[in-house]
């Protein structure tokens, strides 16, 4: 059996998984603090692919990273590699469509963070930068993880924007969706089977694993419970 | 001066307009809620940005919008106790304190932490989190986080009114003992009257955005001045009044004349009368003597309070009533619908600019 598409459905999940980390972070970051009719504008364009037909947001990709692309054609001259039908294709489409549940998450968890943890870190006189990676990011754990998680099961699961993108070439492009929905065209069922059962694996693992992780993180790392007031 | 603030910022709802001059002693902000107390904390600490105005703390401007200085909290100085304490939640108390004592540097931090931890009686608490602390724990480990960023002023909103009542007591005196040791002005934001005369020498009394001149507790309590700060002196009666003479008022809703014991504005617009200061007992050559009515008696733990009306006034109106608190055994044989005379002293009459 060749486990390529294995292989490359993780590689590519991975890698947008890491970029829309940061991404989706950054955004959120920046939209919670904007004004309100900026936010409004910013929230619908990060938000739209969430909405839209995935077979719509790879149209839209083809339109403008494609060979004829304004994106696709000057990448193309100025350094030469194609951005469509190859295996990391499929990571500018993964990326775009799994962004909005990493950025939704992270906004609802900055909006929802106390402020003024922000503010006494400031009167304190700790440096912005030292307060979102020490107080604002730990407390807002919870959120990023669940937004990172989504993030990365959604671009796992990636088909309709990947497959108009990358296409379907065999052991160099092929991921596991494509190739189910491939074997299912050739009408040959139990190898199709095969990568059901595999995909259905790994999401179980992912999601079992996350739960783990959250339990043992949450779960107090705390000392004897402190008595009323010192006597 | 230590703290000096001219703030003006529009808040759609309300303008904040306020200027004062805190000395290096407490200085208490008292004003009801809602007010711009806590939000005047905020433009002088930096996280609040003021429409216009000038802020120096201990002689360094550190807002002053006609030279376009705003610096940002870090560099001003200023150790601000929040109502909620803002302790950091992922963190223990020894990880809170430590965080900030090593922005000044890593050196001796554990004894640095030592000595804060023994000074706030924190030590034991280290190794929990926020969340396993008591009301009175946090406030001790805020306060050290403060003392360990080696603040040049201290600001308090409200330290005490997270506190389960029953501690308070212990935590005040605790709080008490750390605004002494501390050197710098100190500026107290309460809305209630009785921590501020216990914890404050001089008061700034705001009301609905504005703030009155800073004077001394004992004189806001003495002689309110306005209705504003009477109110919040835990004056109960007041009567809308007018000159009538060179030392009496009349009290428009009490339909009394008053003798009064001090000189009289000529812009008086109230005179209020504690309850505690009118009385039942009253004899033949007393002044300010006038029947009134009985409307209720109420026994209260330790006197008993008969709310009456005076003979002249009508009941309908906002102000007419007179509570008057008297020892037990003056009200024992009074009843609701009895007629009294009560008395005020002269000297008991507060005169009240509107």
């Amino acid at each position: 059996m060749d486990w390529f598409p294995l292989w490359n459905s993780i590689r590519v999940a991975g890698i947008s998984t890491v970029i829309t980390f940061f991404a989706g972070i950054c955004a959120a970051h920046y939209v919670s603090r904007t004004p309100k009719v900026v936010k409004g504008l910013l929230d619908c364009v990060i938000t739209l692919p969430m909405v839209l037909p995935p077979t719509v947001v790879g149209f839209f990709l083809l339109k403008t990273i494609g060979p004829f692309g304004p994106i696709g054609s000057a990448v193309f001259s100025l350094f030469g590699f194609k951005m469509t039908m190859t295996w990391y294709s499929a990571v500018f489409a993964t990326t775009v469509v799994s962004l909005p549940l990493m950025y939704r998450t992270a906004r609802g968890t900055f909006e929802s963070f106390d402020q003024t943890l922000v503010h006494s870190g400031r009167t304190l006189g700790m440096s912005d930068t030292f307060i979102f990676w020490r107080v604002v990011m730990p407390n807002c754990r919870q959120g990023i993880l669940a937004g990172t998680v989504l993030s990365f099961a959604r671009a796992l699961g990636e088909y309709g924007a990947t497959t108009m993108v990358t296409g379907y070439i065999p052991g160099r492009t092929a991921t596991i969706s494509t190739t189910v929905y491939q074997l299912w065209r050739e009408g040959n069922d139990s190898a199709a089977y095969k990568w059901v059962w595999i995909n259905l694996a790994i999401s179980f693992i992912v999601l079992v694993s996350v739960n783990l992780l959250e339990n043992s993180r949450s779960r107090p790392r705390r000392s004897a419970p402190a008595n009323a007031v010192r006597s | 001066m230590p703290i000096y603030a001219r703030i003006k910022k529009n808040l759609g709802t309300f303008r904040l307009d306020v200027e004062f001059e805190a000395g290096d002693c407490v200085t208490g902000l008292l004003g009801a809620s809602g007010c711009g107390k806590s939000m005047t904390l905020g433009c002088i600490a930096g996280i609040v940005k003021p429409d216009e105005g000038l802020i120096t703390v201990n002689g360094a401007v550190v807002f002053d919008s006609a030279n376009g200085i705003n610096l940002p909290p870090q560099r001003r100085r200023v150790g601000l106790l929040f109502q909620s304490y803002a302790l950091f939640p992922n963190m223990t108390g020894e990880q809170n304190i430590k965080s900030v004592l090593a922005l000044r540097g890593g050196w001796n931090l554990r004894e640095r932490f030592g000595s804060l931890a023994e000074k706030f009686y924190i030590s034991g608490l280290e190794n929990h989190y926020p969340s396993n602390l008591s009301g009175g724990q946090k406030q001790r480990v805020a306060l050290a986080r403060i003392m360990a960023s080696d603040p040049v002023s201290l600001m308090l909103d409200e330290p005490l009114s997270a506190l389960d009542s029953y501690l308070r007591w212990q935590i005040e005196g605790e709080l008490i003992r750390t605004i002494e040791d501390f050197p710098g002005a100190t500026l107290y934001v309460s809305h209630n009257r009785d921590e501020v005369y216990r914890l404050c020498r001089d008061v700034c009394v705001m009301d609905e955005g504005r703030a009155e001149p800073v004077r001394t507790v004992r004189e806001l309590f003495e002689s309110p001045g306005t209705f504003a700060s009477s109110l919040l002196c835990g004056c109960k009666n007041y009567s809308r009044a007018r000159k009538s003479g060179d030392d009496t008022v009349q009290a428009i809703d009490w339909n009394v004349e008053l003798k009064c014991g001090a000189a009289i504005p000529d812009d008086i617009g109230y005179v209020g009368v504690r309850a505690h200061h009118a009385s039942l007992a009253a004899d033949a050559g007393d002044e300010n003597a006038f029947r009134c009515r009985v409307l209720l008696v109420i026994p209260d733990v330790s006197s008993a309070i008969v709310n009456v009306l005076p003979d002249g006034a009508s009941e309908d109106a906002d102000f007419s009533k007179i509570r008057v608190e008297t020892p037990k055994d003056l009200a024992e044989d009074i009843k609701r619908g009895d007629s009294v005379t009560v008395t005020v002293k002269p000297e008991a009459v507060m005169l009240l600019r509107r």
